[in-house]
């Protein structure tokens, strides 16, 4: 029973991971960029779900839809300004770009916001799920997590594989040069896997800040290296592979510090994530890539 | 000037990258003889030079073998704590000069060892598995440091992962390494000419190696990896070759800084501090060493300009590194410059700076 | 272009690391702690601790008159000795800092070669003050917290079984942690549940809580900012598990974090010297003028911690009879013969009648406080009484 509740909170905790690396493997698999900002991302939408559902007492549903609007918005601004700019450059001066605006974003917040901590109410108002007679609680905001990626998940592969954008952004990710030749417009398309990631940023953010509920300007920055490992860990640019990535990563984190050691449980994760990268170098899920000659 | 002979390049980068240390050698040292540098330039000299160092390295495995290290500062911090170590116990006993050579020697076989335990089974497989690999290695490294405690007293030494009081030491005994604290009571030793002298000897290192037979191989490697592996080049030994002494670079670089602290953390070697020297790297022009070396030395110092900002220091110095990257990298600016007719360097940096896999994607 | 550029980055460089001398009327003092960072809180709040105090001293017009410079270190040794270097080119004669632990490790060696007074606010390691004899703290060692701590628990019987949930790669946390430890070994304490976290992986604290609460831990000993404390006492709320709470000074702020459900600190006990919710006059106009000058926060211990220490350098500065052209040194000189003699003695927010000996450790009374109906209430006069004897003897 002991192993069962921690590995419920592991899959708590993976279920956030799970919902911050599915952004940032679609961004990293269309516009072929780590979005090292994305954490922030997820950080400037706590802020905004706090001060709209915390603070002002707006409907949480509402304040949650405003998150993804201002992160919408604020993605396709960042997208314009740092990186369209740098499109034909090598890719490592937009990643550097990344780290700039999320140093700007963390640094940005902590002017408008302070640096005091602010503690979150939760977004999800359901009653804990108890099982085995109350010996396995399960909270209301884990299955609400699990809930929103898997959901998300199937959306994102639906709209991956099913609708026009989605088609484009697969053209644009297999092959850039290729898919402008064939009319597709790259700029537009890269601009709305910007727009889908900073969206499910702002989903993420409420969601991490509503099971874990310290809110500080640099709350973004660790989950989002976690959510890229877990990204890496199932295969970065697969979608269903982030989503394993992300529970697998939670439960790892969690039963080590179970069972092993809480100071080194980082240590513990990032050893599994090279072993597998070693054994499976293209990630859990990943597709292996064949080089032509 | 880009169409240059490659000879004439070589020579052309010898000579820039000296005649920069020259320079900043000579101004510093001008500086100080006439009583006008100031404590915080003072203060700035030793860490400078480290990254520097730090630049210089991590363009080795950049801009030159063409692959992305995300964790370099774990070399760094490897040569920190096992050079700091060594001079903090048994260096104590030894004459002062003698302890520091060792410090740097016993530092720098330790970054290469790590390097050599991390390239050895990742160097095999292509791709940006280094760049993964090295990030979990640096966040493995720092975690570990992190809880490390070692004390010793009659009884020997005692190791511990959890926390000082499971070290079981005796009253009397020494706690030589402290967890969280890390290394504390390091007697200073930071002298610029050293400094100096450590990025004297690693430009002629790093020249030779790239103009050497091997290094000709590393960048054919680079530069088209199948062809390479073609005409019997051994793909794994070579990238091995360049990552490992970029590592031991990195040691000698970690013992040089934390010599000049009397305290050392594992924190600080952690992530941020990696991509901090790899912006030095790209914004000076991936697989330019005088580039590298001029933009370690701004971005060093500039936080440190911008104290007059107090709160907004790093906030500007966020938009600035934007701003920079924007202006020295975005096509639509580089163009812009080359129609004013000015001679940049970006545009032959540019090109060699692009890895074989940044061409494939971009074009 | 781009040469141009650097040609004009490196002539501002130059420009800005030549000396520039100027004349002062008043004693420069300066303070240091991360004003940026993860560690933001902590360095911002003493900057507005030491900006009041710093007024209040002029704005009484004493012999002492000070002007006063703060620089960020965010939280890094590197950038902390670099800040203390800018301070020294500024002109700085005492140094009012360096906020956190390591950084205050690295400048205090720095100091040490420049005998420059330091007091620091809140670096609380025992190792800062051994640095050298020029340096001297206000905050308690964390070996002093440590076994007061485990001492208070033990005599007033309030925890059998006990569980630590502390921050490893913290110093002031783990310093606490094996001082507790090594006392609750000695008196008796069983600790049942000892479990870490870092700042890296406290994203989720909640499964620390249920190893305390598998371990069957009656109290749980927090010796942690308010920060992550916050988080756990919702951790262990959420499922159903209500041990007591034990901090430290650390914990203080907790009231104040905005958001924060204060039900869920009900019967959270502390040891410490400052409670901003505090009756007396003093408190009362400290917070006032805090939230002034923050912009409506509420003043944590590092605060009030920073405001002593300007106030107790201004005190002794007048006693020693300090002026603005003494060298740091000779200043250094005056204030710590003053400021170690037994008669001289300081009455401030952290504590009355504060008295420090040449080691540099601070001997004052930690209070022993709990928290009811989201106020702070003093457990007893008894127990802080106890417990100043362990804070003696650890000494």
């Amino acid at each position: 029973m002991q192993f069962l509740s921690y590995l419920v909170r592991g899959i708590s905790l993976g279920s956030v991971y799970a919902l911050i690396a599915l952004g940032y493997t679609m961004v990293y698999g269309i516009a072929k960029m780590l979005n090292f900002a994305h954490g922030d991302i997820i950080m400037v939408g706590g802020y905004v779900v706090f001060f709209a559902f915390c603070q002002g007492g707006m409907n949480p549903w509402l304040a949650v839809i405003l998150a993804i609007a201002a992160c919408t918005l604020l993605g396709i601004t960042i997208e314009k300004v740092a990186y369209k700019p740098l499109r034909g450059a090598p890719s490592l001066a937009v990643l550097i770009t990344a780290i700039g605006v999320s140093y700007f974003l963390q640094n940005g917040a902590m002017l408008l916001w302070s640096s005091e901590p602010k503690s979150f109410t939760s977004v999800v108002s359901l009653p804990a799920l108890n099982l085995f007679g109350g010996k396995l609680q399960i909270s209301a905001e884990t299955l609400v997590t699990i809930a929103a990626s898997v959901v998300i998940m199937v959306a994102l592969i639906w709209f991956v594989n099913k609708t026009r954008p989605g088609h484009a952004m697969q053209a644009v990710s297999e092959d850039r040069g290729a898919a402008q030749l064939m009319g597709i417009n790259v700029n537009g398309i890269i601009s709305l896997t910007f727009a889908i990631g900073s969206g499910l940023a702002a989903i993420a953010g409420a969601l991490l800040l509503s099971s874990y509920p310290t809110l500080v300007p640099t709350t973004g920055a660790m989950p989002g290296i976690k959510a890229f490992v877990a990204a890496v860990f199932g295969g970065i640019g697969s979608i269903p592979g982030a989503f394993l990535g992300g529970i697998l990563l939670g439960i790892i984190e969690n039963l080590s510090k179970a069972y092993i050691s809480t100071q080194l449980s980082d240590a513990i994760v990032f050893l599994v994530l090279i072993v597998v990268l070693l054994v499976k170098p293209s990630g859990l899920l990943g597709k292996k890539q064949t080089v032509k000659v | 000037m880009a169409k240059n002979k490659k000879m004439n390049r070589t020579a052309r980068t010898y000579l820039t990258s000296f005649l920069l240390v020259a320079i900043f050698y000579g101004a510093v040292e001008l500086i100080k003889f006439s009583g006008h540098l100031t404590s915080k330039a003072t203060g700035l000299l030793i860490p400078v030079c480290a990254y520097i160092m730090m630049a210089i390295s991590l363009n080795l495995v950049v801009g030159f073998l063409g692959e992305l290290s995300l964790g370099h500062a774990a070399f760094m911090s490897a040569g920190a704590f096992v050079g700091v170590f060594f001079y903090n116990t048994a260096g104590a006993s030894l004459p002062g000069w003698l302890s520091v050579v060792l410090a740097f020697v016993i530092g720098g076989i330790a970054a290469g060892i790590f390097g050599v335990i991390v390239g050895v089974p990742v160097l095999r497989l292509s791709g940006d598995y280094l760049a993964i690999v090295t990030l979990a290695f640096g966040e493995i490294l720092k975690n570990v440091l992190n809880s490390l405690y070692i004390g010793v007293d009659s009884a020997g030494v005692h190791f511990s992962l959890k926390d000082q009081f499971s070290l079981n030491m005796e009253p009397t005994g020494k706690v030589l390494m402290k967890g969280a604290m890390g290394i504390t009571g390091i007697k200073k030793f930071s002298y610029f000419s050293v400094g100096i002298l450590l990025i004297v000897l690693t430009l002629i290192f790093v020249l030779n190696l790239m103009n050497s037979r091997a290094g000709r191989a590393i960048t054919a490697i680079r530069d088209d990896e199948i062809a390479a592996k073609s005409v019997g080049i051994n793909l794994t030994s070579y990238k091995l070759m360049a990552f490992v002494s970029s590592a031991v670079i990195a040691g000698l670089s970690g013992v040089l800084y934390a010599l000049n602290f009397a305290s050392l953390v594992a924190k600080k070697f952690d992530y941020n501090l990696s991509i901090n020297i790899l912006v030095m790297v790209v914004l000076g022009g991936m697989g330019s060493i005088p580039g590298a070396i001029v933009a370690a030395v701004i971005l060093t110092v500039l936080p440190e300009m911008l104290r007059g900002f107090s709160q907004y220091r790093m906030f500007i110095y966020s938009i600035v590194l934007i701003v920079m990257m924007l202006f020295n990298r975005a096509p639509a600016f580089v163009a812009w410059r080359q129609r004013l007719g000015l001679k940049i360097h970006t545009k032959k940096n540019g090109n060699s700076g692009s890895t074989a896999e940044d061409g494939k994607k971009e074009e | 272009m781009k040469k141009f550029i650097c040609v004009a980055m490196t002539g501002a460089l130059a420009a800005s690391f030549v000396v520039s001398a100027s004349a002062a009327d008043a004693i420069k003092i300066g303070g240091i702690g991360p004003t940026t960072g993860p560690a933001a809180i902590y360095g911002t709040a003493a900057m507005y601790g030491e900006q009041i105090a710093v007024d209040e001293v002029n704005a009484a017009g004493g012999a002492v008159q000070f002007d006063w410079k703060f620089e960020d270190d965010t939280h890094d040794a590197e950038t902390s000795v670099n800040a203390y270097n800018s301070l020294k080119d500024w002109g700085m004669q005492i140094l009012a800092g360096t906020v956190t632990t390591n950084p205050c490790l690295a400048v205090g060696a720095e100091a040490v070669n420049d005998n420059m007074f330091v007091m620091t606010p809140s670096a609380s390691s025992q190792d800062v003050i051994d640095t050298g004899d020029n340096i001297f703290q206000i905050c308690f060692t964390d070996p002093n917290q440590g076994t007061a701590s485990a001492d208070y628990i033990s005599q007033k019987g309030l925890g059998t079984k006990i569980g630590v949930i502390y921050n490893s790669s913290d110093a002031y946390s783990s310093g606490i942690n094996t001082n507790f430890q090594a006392e609750a070994a000695n008196v008796g304490l069983e600790v049942v549940a000892n479990e870490a976290f870092t700042d890296d992986n406290s994203t989720d604290l909640t499964t620390q809580v249920q190893a305390c609460k598998d371990a069957g831990a009656d109290l749980i000993f927090l010796p942690i900012y308010y920060t992550p404390a916050s988080q756990i006492l919702k951790a262990a709320n959420d499922m159903g598990y209500a041990p007591k709470f034990f901090g430290c000074d650390g914990l203080d702020g907790i009231l104040a974090v905005d958001g924060f459900d204060t039900s869920l600190a009900e019967g959270v006990m502390l040891l410490t010297p400052f409670v901003a919710t505090a009756q007396d006059d003093a408190t009362k106009a400290f917070v006032e003028k805090y939230k002034e000058v923050s912009g409506g926060d509420v003043p944590n211990q590092f605060a009030a911690d920073a405001y002593d220490v300007v106030k107790v350098i201004a005190q002794a500065g007048e006693q020693a009879g300090i002026t603005a052209d003494m060298s740091a040194s000779d200043i250094c000189e005056a204030l710590k013969a003053t400021i170690t003699d037994p008669s001289f003695s300081y009455d401030g927010l952290t504590g009355s009648g504060m008295t420090w000996d040449a080691s540099g450790a601070v001997s004052k009374d930690p209070k022993g406080m709990i928290i009811e109906n989201g106020e702070y209430q003093p457990i007893d006069e008894a127990g802080a009484e106890a417990s100043t004897e362990a804070a003696t003897e650890a000494e």
